[in-house]
């Protein structure tokens, strides 16, 4: 695990490498908040086919990685039905508030400089820090 | 054309997270623990992903998209209380169970039952922005 770095390094320059295929190439900003939440609400328009595969092959490749034994990694959700349930709300609410996420605020939003990117980055940051700590303080541990 | 690029961008995309271990809830909780045990792996896939993205909006000046018609313009940038409130909302969720939505959907097809509680939790999240983007400017407008 002391690796741990270098394969994020690695992953983080595939998911920059993605980012930069779908802005060049079909001029789109890759947040995933977005792509999901604009094909809920219909703001996906007649882009919806590509928002779907975009989202079909975003949960396929993972998917084939792992039964394929490939770096494998179990994801360690809680399994708390109460706190699934108020993550899950709370970040499909926010981030359609905030108008993205760690991928469309925090990747293309920073590298392009952009002040609200970098706003919602710190504010999300910030209250994730926080949440950790408070569940830390009441469980005494994760 | 787009449709393939869509299909590349997302297949690479899902890659990068599975590999990153940014699917891995106990990663991200990890790094958020700043006053525990900190994992900073989260930093470094951060700069390596802001890495060839700053260089591809570099090269999006003066251009066009390959298979598109412009780039997306800048966006205003006024910090709204819309932004202020959903990042923060979103941080807090983020904490609780250490799953945003790109890894939520990248460990869909083997995270178990609880990966599909919180992928279902979201998409209803999602559906009810913007009743409470209303609710949140008619407030705004009477105050």
């Amino acid at each position: 695990m002391e690796v741990s770095w270098l394969w994020g390094l690695f992953g983080g320059l595939i998911i920059g490498t993605a980012a930069s295929i779908l802005l060049l190439g079909n001029g789109r900003i890759m947040g995933a908040s977005g792509i999901l939440g604009g094909l809920l609400d219909g703001t996906a328009g007649r882009g919806w086919i590509e928002a779907v595969v975009f989202v079909a092959a975003l949960i396929a490749t993972p998917a084939l990685l792992h039964y394929l034994g490939t770096g494998t990694v179990r994801t360690n959700a809680t399994a708390s039905p109460v706190l699934l349930i108020a993550g899950g709300l709370a970040v499909g609410l926010g981030t359609r508030l905030a108008n993205g996420c760690t991928s469309g605020h925090g990747v293309c939003g920073i590298s392009r400089l952009s002040v609200r990117g970098i706003v919602a980055t710190l504010f999300y940051i910030g209250a994730g820090v926080a949440t950790v700590a408070c569940l830390r303080l009441l469980a005494g541990g994760l | 054309m787009r449709l393939l690029i869509a299909i590349i961008a997302g297949g690479l995309f899902g890659i990068g997270l599975h590999l990153s271990g940014m699917t891995d809830t106990n990663r991200v909780q990890g790094f958020l623990d700043i006053f525990g045990a900190w994992d900073p792996t989260l930093a470094f896939v951060m700069g390596g992903a802001i890495f060839p993205m700053a260089i591809a909006w570099r090269l999006t000046i003066g251009r066009t998209p390959v298979a598109g018609s412009q780039f997306p313009p800048r966006p205003n940038p006024a910090i709204t209380r819309r932004l202020v409130i959903g990042s923060v909302l979103f941080g807090i969720g983020w904490g609780l169970v250490g799953l945003c939505p790109g890894p939520a959907m990248a460990s869909l097809g083997y995270g178990g039952v609880p990966g599909v509680v919180f992928f279902v939790a979201m998409l209803v999240g999602m559906a009810s922005a913007p009743r409470v983007s209303l609710m949140l400017d008619t407030r705004a407008a009477s105050a």
